[in-house]
Parts: C-alpha cells; structure tokens; sequence
C-alpha cells in the first residue's frame, strides 16, 4: 500500500547529499542501525530507510522471481486443451491462473521499492532481465504435467517457504500468499504422477521418461553451488536469504528422492547414494555447463518463451489501450 | 509512443461479515470497475472474501516512518492510559 509517489518523495527528502562528506558518515550511522533492525528481526517497511544495495538487490531479485511466474505458465498452458480429463483440466487451469496470480503479487511488491511494473516488465521483453531456467525446457508429454507439479512447483516450495521470514515485509507478505497456494500445485502433480507410476506400462515408461528429463533441471534451479555463488554474502547478511542454494538443494533432494522411489520410479543419477551417517541422499556431479547454457539464452525454449511473451504483450495493446480510452471518457463525463 | 501506465490501486478485504476490511495488496487497472473485477480474481480465488474495497493507492495519505518517533511518542509516555498503572487491592477484585 506504498505508492510510488510515496518513495519517489522519500528519495527526493535524502538529507544532506549535496555534502558527499556528511552524507557519507550519515549513511555509515544509518547501515549500521539498519543492521541491527535486521539482525533483531525486525521487517523493513517499504518508506524506511534501507542501503541502496538492498533494494537494488530486492527489485532484481522480487522481479526475477515475478518474470519467472509469468513465463511458468507457458509450459504448463501447452497442455492445457490437450488435458486426459475434465479434473485435470480443471485442476491445471486452476494452477496457471494461479502462478499469474503469483508474478502479479511480486510485482506489486517489487513495485514498493519504487519501480514501475512496466519498467519490469520492459526489462524482461528486452532481454535484460532473467527468469527461472527450468521454463526453458519443453513439455513434451502429459506426464510433464505431473513432473512440473512435483517437482519444479516441489523445488519452488523449498525456495519459498524460508522466503515468507524475509527481512522485507512486502516480499515475506507475498510469499506467504503464494506458499498457500504452491501445496495444491504440488500434490496435483503428484497426482498424476502416482497415477500414471500406477498405470499401463506405457503409462509408468512416460513418468520415468519425464523424471529423467525433469531431474537435473530442478536441481539447477536452487543456482550455483555455494562455492561459485555470487550475491550470497549480503543477502544472507541483510536475511534477504536464509539459506544457501546447496542447503535448499539437499532438503529438495532428501525429500523428493523418498517420494520418488514410493512411486517405483528411478532417479536418474547412478552415483545417488544415502549417506546413513549424515541422514542425506548425496548426488552425483551436476552439469553446469548446461545450466549456464540454459542462462545465457541458449537453452531448449528460450527462443520460444520469449517470443511468445512479446507476442502476447503486443497483442494485447488494443485491449489497455480501449480500456485506457474507456476511463478517460467515464472520467470526462463525470467531471 | 510509449504506452501510459495504468495506474496503481489497493485492495481491501473483508474476510467475513462482522470482521473489518484488511489489506490485501496492490493492482493495476484502468478504473474502478475494472479494479474491482481484477481484485476478485486476484485476491479472492480460494473463497477468501465476502466484500472488496479497492481504493486509488494515490488517494492514500501515509504517515512517514522517518517520523514515527515523534508521532507515536505520545503513546508512549502515557503510562496513565492503561487500567495497569492504578493500584487496587485484589480483594476488590476487578470488572
Ligand atoms: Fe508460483
Ligand atoms: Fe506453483
């Protein structure tokens, strides 16, 4: 409930700037106490002073994840007319609405740090901005459907759940809304896979087909390993993130490799192992290679996803533009 | 020419009859017609509410937290507002 008007005449109110000196021991004074609102869990409000870095951070990353929605209902709305039953359709039409619904909620809360949703949105048609690499990849069969479901909407949970106690209150309040409705996602993918694991042979043969297509990608999705991971240390530091991409990957795996095998399906990495010590599936070396690939633009569906986003933009200009026109005439009359 | 953004709204909720309005979130919509249609698909798909409030966020009169020492101090202070700071016997018991 922050508009931009609101921050824009925050900025404009910044004491002191035309002393770089002052403003400079200023900010050091105000880093420091914004640490400590940080570090007693204290929520950083949208007007409240915040370091430029954090909210640079914020709008990448809140508008990263509301690209990544948007773009996500793109492979699952492939099947949307071809779904095997009405319950399916129903329940997959109910999932795409629902992760428009989530790029439309990050988007407001990237909003609150005084960008415009049009400017984000131009970011991503213009190629600037990135989106989840797991929507690059193609839905060939059915039991995508049910792969996605468990598996990419399994993985957005691990990534979500810890990002309802961010340090910003707007983006914690949104992910709170969207892991409310994610638990639907997940199970009706499960679903499918259950029933199809429990089907004809040709039935079971396209759920591990999808498996082993979907494996690897979701575990790309928690990013880099620690080891190369850039952007880390501040957000842990400012409790933007909670946990490290190879944390959240680890408590995907330990979960889903159980489910996994409950369906009688394989996991497609021969060097799997449990380590009884430890109480943690260990995998084997993950291609990251493929995953810069899929990064800079090279992957199986950027091409397509992006096209068909413009497209999509461009085809529905007349349709702002007439209810534009339409305001303007009811608010002319009015007057 | 660049298209015009479409202008910003709050949303409110009532969750149920005899419960306030509350803050649900934010949208885009030409006007109100439409932001009221766009709250309902957004913000009330899961049965959440029974009423809608949407209100131009412009037309929203914030208080600003650089400030909020000096406004809420008052509160504060005041010790003597809460039924707490008078010493009554327990015997008397309290209403
Ligand atoms: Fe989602
Ligand atoms: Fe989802």
């Amino acid at each position: 409930m922050y508009t931009q008007a609101l921050n824009a005449q925050a900025l404009d109110a910044e004491p002191d700037r035309a002393d770089p000196g002052v403003a400079k021991v200023e900010d050091a004074v105000r880093l420091q106490r914004f640490q400590e609102r940080i570090d007693a869990e204290e929520r950083i409000e949208p007007n409240d002073w915040m370091p430029e870095l954090y909210r640079r951070t914020l709008v990448r990353q809140i508008s990263q994840h509301a690209h990544s929605e948007i773009i996500g209902m793109q492979p699952e709305g492939n099947w949307i007319t071809r779904a095997p039953s009405l319950r399916r359709k129903a329940a997959l039409l109910a999932k795409v609405q629902d992760e428009c619904g989530h790029g439309l909620y990050l988007y407001a809360a990237a909003e609150t740090l005084g960008v415009a949703r049009e400017e984000l949105v131009d970011q991503l048609l213009s190629g600037k901005a990135k989106y989840s690499s797991i929507f690059n990849y193609p839905t060939l069969t059915w039991a995508d459907i049910g792969a996605i479901g468990w598996l990419v909407d399994g993985a957005a949970i691990m990534n979500q759940i810890p990002l309802c106690r961010c340090s910003y209150g707007p983006y914690a309040r949104a992910m709170i809304r969207v892991c409310k409705e994610e638990s639907f996602h997940q199970r009706q993918g499960y679903e499918i896979m259950l029933t199809l694991a429990r089907g004809t042979d040709e039935q079971k043969e396209m759920a591990q087909d999808a498996l082993n297509r979907w494996w690897w990608p979701c575990l790309m999705m928690f990013g880099p390993p620690d080891t190369v991971s850039q952007h880390s240390d501040s957000s842990m530091r400012w409790k933007i993130k909670r946990f490290s991409n190879d944390e959240l990957r680890q408590k995907f795996i330990d979960a889903t490799v159980p489910q996994a095998h409950y369906l009688g399906l394989t996991v497609p990495d021969p060097a799997l192992t449990f380590d009884a010590a430890s109480g943690h599936w260990r995998h084997g070396p993950i291609d990251w290679d493929e995953f810069k690939q899929v990064v800079a633009g090279n992957g199986p569906c950027n091409a397509e996803r992006m096209a068909r986003r413009r497209q999509t933009e461009e085809d529905g200009a007349w349709v702002r533009e007439a209810a534009r026109a339409y305001a303007e005439k009811n608010r002319a009359k009015a007057a | 020419m660049p298209e015009a953004n479409i202008p910003l709204w709050e949303v409110f909720i009532r969750s149920r009859n005899g419960l306030s309005h509350k803050h649900a979130g934010s949208l885009h919509a030409p006007d109100a017609t439409l932001a009221l249609q766009a709250a309902r698909d957004l913000y009330t798909r899961r049965g959440e509410g029974v009423s809608i409030w949407v209100v131009p966020s412009n037309a929203i009169t914030a208080s600003d937290p650089a400030e909020k020492g000096m406004m809420f101090e008052p509160t504060a202070s005041k010790v003597y507002r809460h039924p707490t700071f008078y010493e009554i016997p327990d015997e008397v018991g309290h209403m």
